[in-house]
């Protein structure tokens, strides 16, 4: 640094505009991409099946001119299931970019803090222990994450909470919960236990019309009120003393965070139980995608419907046996969560 | 355009009566100090002595156990956050930057409180970001990663940051250490220019004695959290005060350079 330069009479021509643009484009470029992945996705999952429909049956049907039989397999089964997918992926993508942006953790996503068990221990209660079904197992769950994540912040707070504590705070409650549901599965009859091991794995088996209308309330009013909070993650991103000197009001806008992003994992798996490791997945995959440090909650939405509507469509058509979603997507996440954490142990190994 | 036009400086900040601590442990004791305008002050003091506690209280990241801090004589734990953050900028001690964040988006984030959520980027931002990357000497850098760079470089790009910010008033915690000495001398070469041309009243925490005798216009000695002299460097470097303050012997000569004083150190060994 030469001291500092006598003051020139006009600024230079402008990087930092070149640098917006290009992060900018690249961004855009990713989503475009991504949505072309989903629209494949939803278009092969309406004509693949044990009932082949052709592309020309499928457009028929969704403009209204449909035969019966291709309107049913159309709307009552394939439709439902795959926007379920493309909701629920969605809303468990952006809830995980929320949480590791925010809590500046790689690991302090909904599914590894705990907050999903929470969703799971519920509505097994729920089912195994007070016979609920349907919509009341739902609710329960939704409860279930609300509550989780509530006790989670309570004991992790000490004069506010930190990322890493809220982290390990968290995976312990999760462990807890979890021992709660394998109680509970241990005690159940049979029959009981094959509804109940859907809350364990995360399955779009369940995905009808009636399950699709709390996804569709969840986008309509929770994703806005979403971006609409994001804003601060800039400066929470940066870590709490310099995003406070940026004017940013860390707890509350935290807790404001906390909450929405709580609620689109608690609303995705009370449809498809707790598809793992896709929230926890999305936003390092869009981050690279888009080669940003930024949040990406969008980009991060548009992985997440990815991954849920191309690993349940693997899961159906394209294995020897079928699999629930679930099982494809920890297939996919686990070993990354095992890269991150041998990662971080040499990266800490190295500092200490 | 030109760099660092002159702007008067207006903004006022001082506390009074302020303690602060963590939990029932208080680490500054009802301490009164105002922070001379448009100079700059730099706060020295033994390891612990609450130096930074008083800088994080002043910039209303720890709220006052008792006491106040006033900005423009109102107290800064009552303003809204956006409008204190237009005025009065913070560097924090080793700040961390997300992975993969490069430099001219970590910069740009300094404009936070400038923006709403309307009005979320505009060419006054992107003047100022600019500006404050020539004015680091960080242009070259913008498109780089943050965690690719040198340590001297990225607290470059963190002082830039700030800069971007565009406040009147700018703490800055430790800016200096883990810096060789050559980018020390250029940290505050950089902030005494922007403090003349500018007009920006500067408070910096920092342990290195001579260097901080050299920069500061008013020079703040703490100890135990109360202030034990404060002035111009001559006047509060004596060997008494560093007796009090560090409980070290040290003579005190002239700096050749900058005939500021310069405290040798009189230790067990080698000497005489």
């Amino acid at each position: 640094m030469t001291a500092l330069r006598e003051a020139p009479t006009a600024l230079p021509a402008d990087p930092v505009r070149g640098v917006r643009r290009n992060l900018r484009r690249r961004t855009v470029l990713t989503c475009a991409g991504l949505l072309g992945v989903l629209a494949a996705a939803f278009l092969a999952s309406l004509v693949v099946g044990d009932f082949p429909l052709g592309v020309g049956d499928v457009v028929a049907s969704l403009t209204g001119r449909g035969t019966r039989a291709s309107d049913f397999i159309i709307y009552d089964l394939r439709l439902p299931r795959v926007l379920s997918g493309l909701l629920v992926g969605f809303a468990l993508g952006m809830a995980g970019a929320v949480f590791q942006t925010m809590l500046r953790n790689p690991l302090a996503s909904p599914d590894i803090i705990g907050i999903t068990a929470g969703a799971s221990a519920a509505a097994v209660t729920a089912l195994l222990l007070f016979g609920l079904s349907g919509v009341a197992v739902a609710a329960s769950a939704f409860g279930g994450a609300l509550v989780t994540a509530l006790a989670i912040y309570l004991l992790a707070w000490r004069q506010g909470v930190a990322g890493t504590r809220l982290v390990l705070v968290g995976i312990g409650v999760g462990a807890v919960l979890l021992s709660v549901i394998d109680f509970l599965m241990t005690r159940a009859q049979v029959n009981d236990a094959q509804v109940a091991l859907v809350w364990l794995t995360g399955s779009l088996n369940g995905a009808d019309a009636a399950a699709l209308r709390p996804l569709a309330v969840l986008v309509v009013v929770v994703v806005p009120l979403t971006l609409w909070a994001s804003r601060t993650l800039s400066g929470l991103q940066l870590g709490d003393d310099t995003a406070r000197a940026l004017g940013v009001g860390v707890e509350r806008s935290r807790l404001l965070l906390m909450l929405f992003a709580v609620a689109l994992a608690a609303v995705a798996t009370s449809v498809a139980g707790p598809v793992g490791f896709v929230a926890f997945v999305s936003g390092p995959i869009s981050r690279q995608l888009t080669g940003t440090a930024g949040a990406g909650l969008v980009p991060a939405g548009l992985v997440g419907a990815a991954v849920v509507t191309l690993a349940d469509f693997a899961g159906q058509h394209l294995l020897p046996l079928q699999l629930p979603v679930g099982v494809l997507t920890a297939a996919v996440g686990a070993p990354y969560l095992i890269y991150l954490l041998l990662r971080t142990n040499a990266a800490s190994a190295r500092k200490g | 355009m030109t760099l660092l036009e002159t702007r008067t400086t207006t903004h006022q900040l001082e506390t009074r009566g302020l303690s602060l601590g963590y939990g029932d442990r208080l680490v500054v004791e009802e301490l009164s100090l105002p922070v001379p305008t448009g100079q700059v002050s730099v706060v020295i003091g033994a390891n612990g002595c609450g130096k930074s506690t008083l800088l994080r209280g002043m910039a209303r990241l720890l709220p006052p156990a008792a006491g106040v801090v006033l900005l423009d004589g109102r107290d800064l734990h009552r303003m809204p956050s956006r409008s204190v953050a237009q005025v009065l900028g913070l560097l924090p001690q080793a700040p961390t930057a997300p992975e993969g964040i490069t430099v001219a988006d970590l910069v740009g984030r300094g404009r936070h409180p400038h923006q709403t959520w309307f009005r979320s980027w505009s060419a006054a931002d992107e003047q100022a970001v600019t500006e404050a990357l020539v004015l680091t000497d960080t242009l070259e850098l913008a498109e780089r990663p943050v965690d690719e760079l040198s340590g001297g470089q990225r607290q470059r790009v963190w002082i830039a940051m700030a800069l971007a910010q565009q406040t009147d008033l700018l703490l800055l915690d430790e800016p200096t250490t883990y810096l060789d000495l050559a980018h020390q001398v250029e940290v505050l070469d950089l902030l005494t220019d922007l403090n003349r041309r500018r007009g920006t009243t500067i408070v910096i925490v920092m342990h290195d004695l001579n260097l901080a005798c050299r920069y500061a216009d008013h020079l703040v000695a703490l100890k135990d959290g109360h202030v034990v002299a404060a002035g111009p460097s001559h006047e509060v470097v004596t060997p008494e005060t560093i007796a009090e303050v560090y409980g070290l012997t040290a003579r005190v000569i002239d700096d050749p350079v900058s005939h500021t004083p310069t405290v040798i150190p009189v230790g067990r060994h080698h000497c005489g």
